[in-house]
């Protein structure tokens, strides 16, 4: 699930688990209401806004986490899964975050659930971290687990996602795979000066949408910068400098879940 | 994996939260020291000089004030433990994760009060150890059980009081709201200084008060009760009833504020 902050990641986290009510409609799990304790027993949770006790050992809380689940997995073995074989002693209290981040993911999974819900997992985690955690998803995905993960970076989406859901403001506004997502996700930026103060309406009808304009510079996100450009000049646009380079992915997303209304 | 519908035994669940509960109090020395000796410190201050004395009633003043002693003891491992767990809890956010758990509520409320029940039992054999070692009190050990009985069996509106005091106040409040709550109420109830001697207006007010009944629990098991047990149960009663539902209240303000 993918999104700018604020889209509503954290909320559809918390509908789809039964920590918050929807104000319409029903959330299910395994055909269960998701608060029910035979649905909460298989699945696995990691939350972006909550904690733990600092006095207690890693092992320790993974041990008690265990308890709550029919067939947990060894708590050696989440441990390990989760990267944190050598601090499995350490008291939580002296982790880092990226180490404390690595433990909400062992308990996360430390029950064997059939569906794990990670709400942005990698903030805070190092490359060392977070590389772990990824080789850890996909030996959870090969075993046949549904993996639920937000994220506001499409790059960790499509190296993750099979399927990417965007949503923005509460809404959906695409639901596809990688592939798909990406061709409607324009390629390029071009970045250019005019000559004089420049105008949406510089723009109008162009195969590409417009991501910032100020003043006398303009950079415009397409699929086609070629004819883009082509176009530009036969209008008769003076340009003092361009640049086109490939657009970074993250302003592509921008563009793409930015609606209309609210384009400057 | 499990089996569609499997969950986890209560009876697991609740073992392995009552004994992490445990764990993580006893790490906690600010906790685990002072409930202990902050009670033995009291009665050596306010009980040890009159240990010899007697009562009109002919009731040992030591075992009188090592009866008070002991109700404050309990009393106040309910209301600081739990008033200052609850809201450390909800300041670290905790209950966020926990809600997420198979865990029922129910089970980690009734860990908290195992917990809570064995550090009481914990403080009182230390207070008592003290007083009859150090103190040279002399009761059969069957009255020291009694009393180690009623007092555990009546903490409820102890346990009511702490958790509303744990859902109502912030992690950096709770504890100056607990004493602010707890010490006059113990002071004003005669279990530092026995009534006889507080001022006038006090002792008007103290039978109103629930550390007054639960006070009284304690005394009837050295013979020095000033009410019918029946009396002390029913008000003791309605106090639970009143801070639970304070307590309640506040659980549900916080449940819609945060999860609604």
């Amino acid at each position: 699930m993918l999104g700018p902050n604020g889209a509503g990641k954290t909320t559809s986290i918390s509908l789809m688990l039964g920590l918050r009510q929807p104000t319409a409609g029903q959330a299910r799990l395994f055909g269960l209401p998701p608060s029910d304790r035979r649905a909460r027993s298989r699945c696995g949770v990691m939350l972006q806004e909550s904690g733990t006790t600092s006095v207690l050992t890693v092992r320790e809380i993974v041990d008690v986490f265990r308890a709550y689940y029919p067939a947990p997995l060894l708590a050696e073995r989440a441990i390990a899964m989760a990267g944190l074989t050598e601090k499995a002693d350490a008291r939580i209290g002296t982790l880092s975050g990226g180490q404390r981040q690595r433990l909400y993911f062992a308990l996360a999974i430390c029950g064997d659930p059939e569906i794990l819900f990670l709400d942005e997992p990698t903030v805070g985690m190092d490359v060392e971290a977070r590389r772990a955690f990824v080789a850890s998803i996909q030996t959870l995905a090969d075993a046949g687990k549904t993996i639920v993960f937000t994220s506001h970076y499409l790059r960790e989406a499509e190296e993750l996602a099979r399927r990417i859901v965007v949503i923005d403001r509460g809404t959906v506004i695409a639901d596809a795979s990688p592939r798909e997502l990406k061709a409607q996700v324009p390629g390029k930026k071009i970045t250019l000066t005019g000559s004089r103060p420049l105008t949406r309406a510089d723009f109008d009808g162009l195969d590409a949408s417009v991501l910032r304009l100020d003043r006398d510079r303009a950079s415009l996100l397409s699929n086609e910068p070629a004819a883009v450009l082509r176009e530009l000049f036969r209008r008769g646009l003076d340009l003092v400098d361009l640049e086109v380079t490939g657009a970074d992915l993250e302003e592509a997303f921008l563009a793409l879940t930015r609606r209309p209304d609210t384009a400057p | 994996m499990s089996a569609p519908g499997a969950t986890a035994p209560l009876g697991r669940m609740l073992l392995a939260q009552t004994a992490s509960e445990l764990r993580i109090r006893w790490r906690i020395p600010a906790f685990s020291v002072t409930i202990v000796a902050l009670p033995v410190l009291f009665f050596t201050f306010f009980g040890l000089p009159y240990v010899r004395q007697t009562l009109p009633n002919g009731t040992s003043l030591g075992a009188y004030l090592l009866a008070s002693f002991a109700a404050y003891s309990v009393g106040s491992v309910m209301v600081f433990g739990f008033g200052i767990g609850v809201s450390t809890e909800r300041g670290l956010k905790v209950d966020v994760l926990m809600r997420a758990t198979p865990l029922p509520p129910a089970i980690a409320i009734l860990a908290k009060v195992f917990n809570a029940l064995a550090y009481a039992l914990l403080s009182l054999v230390v207070l008592i150890a003290y007083g009859v070692l150090v103190g040279g009190v002399r009761e059969s050990p069957l009255v020291w059980l009694d009393m180690i009985a009623r007092l555990l069996a009546g903490s409820l509106p102890f346990i009511a009081l702490g958790f509303s005091i744990g859902y109502r106040c912030g992690p950096n409040v709770a504890p100056a709201a607990a004493n602010l709550v707890y010490l006059p109420l113990s002071f004003a109830s005669g279990l530092f200084v026995p009534l006889p001697q507080l001022p006038a207006f006090v002792r008007r007010i103290a039978p109103y008060l629930p550390t007054y009944h639960y006070g009284q629990l304690a005394w009837s098991s050295v013979g020095a009760a000033a009410e019918p047990l029946l009396t002390s149960l029913a008000w003791l009663l309605g106090y639970t009833v009143l801070f639970l539902a304070i307590a309640l209240r506040a659980y549900r303000s916080e449940e819609s504020r945060k999860f609604g």
